[in-house]
């Protein structure tokens, strides 16, 4: 197929449409709505389900009973959108049903603004809805990768009964660029052997997410884990730009990954030895890689759209070993190209420090205080 | 000749509620005295004839406990020798 | 002469066919029995158990999917007329029921079941109506009565504080794509044989197409209200039936050429 200049919001809804999405469910807000509003079109056209429901609630929750019934389903938000589908996801995750989210991350917290931001990070990745479970959360950085990503999160979640989350902010969901759509893929018609479907000459089918007798949710939770455990094996994906020879690391997610390969450019240019590790799985999160870089680093650098939340996992996965420095900026404001090349030069200068918090010596720097 | 009725009340659903016996028009239900079903209630049963086997117990009671029989009359459409 | 035969015993009745062989953990004397039994009836008379889909609510009626031999899928508290408006769409030919109490229906999930109706989203709402929140211990409910204790209205609901009550099918009745919303009773045969013939409308409906549908049953809560079952059928007639009165509430045109 050939490339077109394509919209982020309407490449990921064509996307899911081209991987079999069956039925869509959603609730327009601001930066994800054309997202709602292209399902709107295209699933009456092609005989599929779309509902615009009274409000995000409703949404998740008829995208829980549609899950149940083994078809391919999916909803998008954004920031106060996700927070009201929480306990959905929580339920949709007990009951071990696959279903796809995409969150078009915007200022927060609160009612915010409309702008780009990277702060769900805490929320889509550490949970958000109560109980022990885990997403398997997808961050893209164009739009390229924002529709293979979203045809694999289909894949992903069927294959583990899991949620998947394909994660975004809101510049990527409203630019424009060329990219290419894959062929469209027949729905399904078939269905899975544990869903709810009417149980014509078999026994009865319940998802349900009760498990009233703690030994029995204690097992219940010990499955989910060892689910995750598989996917922690199996689904980690990153993509690492300069990082041979590499001696400073610099580490971020999305549009900030992609601006800070903007000044992994320019720095190497300068001569600075430093690379990009760009994590695209966040969940699981290439903990490993990230900790086997300490060998050759002599510090880190993560740059988010946020106050410094993927910041702990590097710092985690680092365990003291390295330096890591912080530089964010939040509330919708995006960080530019040069900015982030003052933090890598702060580094080749030897300014890391293994001492306090980065985000204590980051503030500072950023609101001048001392 | 009367409809006979006759009601089985199953000691694995009866709750001893007490609704079938208040609805029952023949008034011919009660609660046992010297039954006590797993559960520990007592549950109802016939008391004496009477039963028609019109049914109204089992329309009242929330366990679907309830079977009922009834000896149907039927008279033949063309007369015998007539 | 005329000769009348006595055959051996037929049965009258026996247990539906749709409801699971196992004791249910409602109390002695709870209509939800009731309701229970008369769905699985009409079910099992369309022929329909092996195509229906049920949701699940959150009250003393969550475990409902242990109690009917078809699939089931669990809702969170509220959120079951959204939850079957998602089965419903993916597949529309199966029999998409919701089961829900005053809690679930008419306080936390009234948004989601005045939209579905609203949309006309073919399903069928079982709505019990017991005046309190049984699972919980009997705490108000938006259907609480004016005065009636309740745990949390120790010394009767007043109204200056807590409001008035709601009546949920003449409220779902003002909606266009609702189809069927009728309130019935559980208190006595009659009502009950009523109520059955509402259920078989509502499915109906159901079946070919026509919209919304809602059934309204007024129950009693014995163990919450503090009162032996027959007492509470006479409290149930005698004070719930003036403020939510039996009857039709909205009966579209196709629906009312309906023949059960």
């Amino acid at each position: 197929m050939a490339r077109e200049l394509l919209k982020g919001n309407e490449a990921i809804a064509e996307a899911a449409i081209r991987a079999g999405l069956q039925a869509y469910f959603g609730y327009p807000i601001t930066p994800q709505t054309e997202l709602l509003e292209w399902m709107s079109h295209r699933m009456p056209e092609l005989g599929r389900a779309f509902v615009q429901a009274e409000s995000e609630l409703g949404a998740i929750n008829m995208v829980y009973g549609a899950a149940c019934t083994g078809a391919r389903v999916m909803t998008s938000s954004s920031s106060p959108g996700i927070s009201l589908m929480m306990e959905g996801l929580s339920y949709i995750a007990a009951t071990e049903v696959p279903v796809v989210l995409v969150d078009v991350m915007r200022g927060g917290p609160g009612l915010g603004n409309i702008a780009p931001a990277q702060s769900d990070y805490n929320q889509i990745v550490h949970g958000g809805g109560h109980g022990d479970y885990h997403t398997l959360v997808l961050a893209p950085a164009t739009i390229q990768e924002a529709i293979d990503l979203t045809v694999l999160a289909f894949d992903l979640a069927e294959k583990y009964r899991s949620i998947a989350v394909v994660l975004l902010d809101g510049s990527l969901g409203q630019m424009m660029e060329p990219a290419e759509l894959p062929p469209m893929r027949p729905v399904r018609q078939t269905f899975p052997a544990w869903a709810a479907t009417g149980a014509v000459g078999r026994e009865r089918n319940v998802l349900t997410s009760i498990y009233l007798d703690p030994p029995k949710e204690e097992e219940a939770n010990l499955r989910l884990l060892r689910r995750w455990q598989e996917i922690q094996s199996h689904e980690v994906r990153f993509r690492e730009y300069f990082m041979e020879d590499a001696r400073f690391v610099v580490v971020g997610f999305g549009s900030a990954g992609r601006v800070a390969l903007s000044a992994v450019r320019q720095a190497r240019a300068e001569g600075i030895p430093v690379g990009l590790l760009r994590p695209i799985s966040l969940s699981p999160f290439p903990t490993r890689q990230i900790a086997a870089l300490c060998e050759r680093a002599e510090a880190f650098l993560v740059v988010e759209m946020n106050a410094g939340q993927m910041l702990e996992d590097v710092r985690l996965a680092v365990n003291g070993k390295r330096p890591v420095e912080f530089y964010g900026r939040l509330g919708g404001v995006m960080p530019f190209p040069d900015e982030i090349l003052g933090e890598i030069r702060r580094l080749a200068a030897g300014e890391a420090s293994l001492e306090g918090h980065p985000r204590d010596r980051w503030l500072q720097r950023l609101t001048g205080s001392n | 000749m009367p409809v006979q009725g006759r009601v089985v009340i199953s000691e694995l659903y009866c709750k001893g509620c007490e609704l079938c016996v208040g609805a029952c028009p023949q008034k011919v239900l009660r609660l046992s005295t010297e039954r006590i079903t797993s559960k520990g209630y007592h549950p109802a049963e016939l008391a004496g004839d009477g039963c028609t086997g019109c049914g109204i117990c089992a329309v009242v009671c929330p366990e679907a406990a309830i079977t009922v029989y009834r000896q149907a009359v039927r008279r033949p459409t063309a007369a015998v020798g007539a | 002469m005329v000769v009348e035969q006595i055959v051996p015993e037929e049965i009258v009745y026996q247990r539906p066919r749709s409801l699971v062989e196992c004791a249910t953990h409602y109390c002695p004397g709870c209509t939800h029995g009731v309701a229970h039994r008369i769905i699985a009836e009409v079910i099992d008379e369309m022929g329909l158990r092996e195509h229906t889909i049920g949701v699940a609510s959150v009250g003393c009626s969550v475990f409902a999917y242990n109690y009917f031999d078809f699939d089931w899928v669990q809702a969170p508290h509220g959120r079951a007329p959204a939850m079957a408006t998602g089965v419903k769409r993916v597949l529309p030919d199966r029999l998409v029921i919701t089961y829900q109490g005053d809690g679930d229906m008419a306080s936390i999930g009234m948004t989601e079941v005045v939209h579905a109706a609203a949309r006309g989203e073919n399903i069928t709402v079982f709505f019990i109506n017991n005046a309190n929140y049984g699972m919980t211990g009997g705490q108000m409910a938006p259907t609480t009565l004016p005065g009636q204790k309740t745990t949390s209205s120790p010394h009767g609901r007043d109204v200056e504080l807590a409001g008035y009550p709601i009546r949920a099918s003449e409220l779902l009745a003002t909606l266009e794509g609702a189809a069927y919303i009728v309130r019935r009773s559980l208190h006595d045969p009659k009502n009950i044989r009523l109520a059955k013939k509402a259920v078989r409308t509502a499915l109906e409906v159901q079946r070919q197409g026509l919209g919304f549908s809602m059934v309204e049953m007024l129950s009693i809560c014995p163990t919450n209200w503090g009162m032996s079952p027959n007492q509470a059928l006479q409290w149930l007639a005698e004070k719930m039936i003036p403020y939510y009165p039996v009857g039709d509430y909205k009966v579209s045109a196709s629906v009312a050429q309906i023949k059960v």
